[in-house]
């Protein structure tokens, strides 16, 4: 009997378990987690806090998995690989050992050597269920909240907590927010919507140190706050396979999740892949990647065949019921509609459309506001569809499969006459 | 038509024009049209559904060969929306996405988009 050990609880290790299970229904399967959960969904901290999940909704597969998947799930950490023996040794000194190894570590957060950051009592980074919990307990109604970094995950925190503090600074460094998401436009756009829902924002600020409540620009002025939250970037969880493996910004690996050690797979935030829709090596964080990652490296890992070569940046989020749509990289020449941002009107329609094409390919979209039937077009940049092949103007103006011929039509829809 | 039926299909209710009356429906299934040329888009069921696996709830999974939505879970991040290549799934009004759930807890064994289709266009079959 095969043994597979998986170190990570979440979407990527969780699409390993799967993903071996299709193949291999008897293999001794072990889950590592340093978390004390049942799998649960990351990105749902946030929703936590705004009170829309509770934490039994926030679990990632029923109370079941484990059972149903056969799989054993041991709570420490993974202290150390041992490859030559091919073993995982955990924190308090047991050794597992394995045939096949999936490290499926995550991100941890960066934080910033600010100075006097020692002196600041009540301070979290966001990236668990236990930050969440943590900050939950700072909070109150006369708090006033500073989270540094203008990001995804700074600010659906932002968005988490708006009714639990009574007031929230959101710093960072740069001159716009979602930086890894959006273009100019796009950011001012959401920057005035966020605003008009009560957000604080300091931007271009550099922050000098830290002195207890007060955090010191560059210029000198000070933000006085009570909570801390560090936001400003995530980086791949890699030091396990530190000498073992090849390592750039990620763990590398290949379109079956393998990275050069022998038998040992990578797969998730913790993992960089080839990016499609630019042709470079990238860490894509992002839940479905992991996912699809995770699952891929399970069936390989298990003996079958599978390749997962369609990996693509992607972000789907909301804030305060404004949903943002964006995929691929924002190369080549744009198609637009909507306003830039300067315009904007505050109680209409926010829509903002940006397609970003080159090459007789679609390389990335914006979609703001308006966002229905983006995966037509996730599925161009995916599949890297001659443009010349559909009505690329129909399709930019309005995503549909009526753009598509009608032999390539009959076959996504299963027609008769094809 | 199969529009209105899969709105009506989603309220349980008995009589078509009272339930849909005034309503700005939200059906499953979406037809395309332009040119004189029209058809059908409803979830094609994938055998590797991208929305399942990119879900970042767990809320869209497979019953059997059917993929659902459990609406109690689906928290609106629209993930699925940027994944399905048909198109085929879409805001609900209430927060959660709505696709098509081939009517297993609300029709008689045919999805009503089938029942009603004046023209016998659409069909409900298995597809290797
Ligand atoms: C607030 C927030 C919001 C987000 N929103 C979105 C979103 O809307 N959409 C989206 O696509 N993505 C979102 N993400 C990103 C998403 O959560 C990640 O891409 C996804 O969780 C990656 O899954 P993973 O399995 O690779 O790693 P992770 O979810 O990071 O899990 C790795 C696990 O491995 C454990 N681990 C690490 N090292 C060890 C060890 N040595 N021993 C034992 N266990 C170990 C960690 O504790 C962790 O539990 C968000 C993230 C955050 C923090």
């Amino acid at each position: 009997m095969k043994k597979y050990v998986i170190i990570g609880n979440s979407a990527a290790g969780i699409g390993a378990v799967e993903g071996i299970r299709r193949i291999d229904a008897k293999g001794e399967i072990t889950v590592i987690t340093n978390e004390p959960y049942h799998t649960y969904s990351r990105p749902l901290i946030s929703y936590l806090l705004l009170g829309k999940v509770t934490e039994e909704k926030m679990k990632y597969r029923a109370d079941s998995f484990y059972d149903e998947h056969g799989c054993k799930l041991v709570h420490e950490t993974a202290a150390l690989i041992d490859s030559a023996a091919k073993q995982v040794i955990l924190s308090k000194g047991s050794r597992i050992p394995y045939d096949k190894l999936l490290a499926a570590t995550g991100s941890l957060a960066v934080i910033p050597p600010f100075e006097g950051l020692g002196t600041v009592k009540d301070k979290t980074t966001f990236m668990s269920l236990d930050d969440a919990k943590k900050l939950d307990k700072m909070l109150g109604a006369d708090k006033h909240v500073l989270i540094v970094g203008a990001g995804l995950i700074g600010l659906k925190c932002a968005e988490g907590i708006i009714k639990k503090a009574a007031r929230i600074t959101v710093l960072d460094i740069a001159s716009g927010i979602l930086p890894n998401i959006l273009d100019d436009g796009g950011a001012k756009l959401v920057l005035r919507y966020l605003k008009s829902k009560g957000i604080v924002f300091a931007l271009n600020a550099k922050i000098k140190r830290f002195d207890g409540n007060n955090a010191v620009l560059e210029s000198e002025d000070k933000i006085n706050f009570d909570i801390l939250v560090l936001a400003s970037g995530v980086r791949p969880n890699t030091a396990l396979l530190d000498k073992i493996a090849d390592i750039k910004r990620g763990i590398l690996i290949n379109e079956r999740s393998e990275t050069s050690a022998p038998d040992i797979y990578a797969a998730g935030d913790c993992a960089e892949a080839l990016d499609v829709s630019s042709g470079k090596s990238r860490v894509m964080a992002l839940l479905p990647n992991a996912y699809m990652q995770g699952e891929c490296a399970g069936i390989n890992m298990a003996g079958g065949d599978k390749i997962f070569d369609k990996a693509i940046p992607m972000n789907a989020v909301g804030f305060f019921g404004l949903h943002i749509v964006t995929a691929g990289s924002y190369d080549g020449e744009v198609y637009e509609e909507g306003t830039d941002g300067t315009d904007g009107d505050k109680t209409g329609e926010v829509r903002y459309k940006r397609l970003f094409y080159k090459d007789n390919a679609l390389n990335g979209y914006i979609l703001i506001g308006d966002v229905e039937k983006a995966g037509i077009y996730t599925s161009l940049i995916r599949e890297r569809t001659p443009l010349d092949t559909i009505d690329f103007p129909l399709i930019c103006e309005k995503p549909g499969l009526m753009a598509f011929t009608q032999n390539e039509r009959s076959a996504k829809l299963g027609g008769i006459n094809t | 038509m199969c529009e209105y039926y899969c709105a009506f299909a989603g309220t349980n209710g008995k009589d078509m024009a009272r339930a849909l009356k005034d309503c700005d429906i939200k059906p499953r299934i979406n037809i395309e049209e332009a040119d004189g040329i029209s058809f059908a888009v409803s979830c094609r069921h994938c055998r590797e559904p991208l929305c399942v696996k990119g879900c970042i709830t767990g809320a869209l999974g497979m019953d059997g060969t059917v993929i659902t939505i459990d609406k109690d879970r689906c928290v609106g991040c629209y993930t699925c929306i940027t994944l399905c290549p048909y198109g085929a799934i879409s805001a609900s009004g209430d927060g959660a996405v709505q696709k098509c759930e081939l009517c297993v807890s609300t029709s008689e064994g045919i999805p009503a988009c089938v029942r009603g289709c004046p023209n016998g266009a659409i069909v409900y079959e298995e597809r290797a």
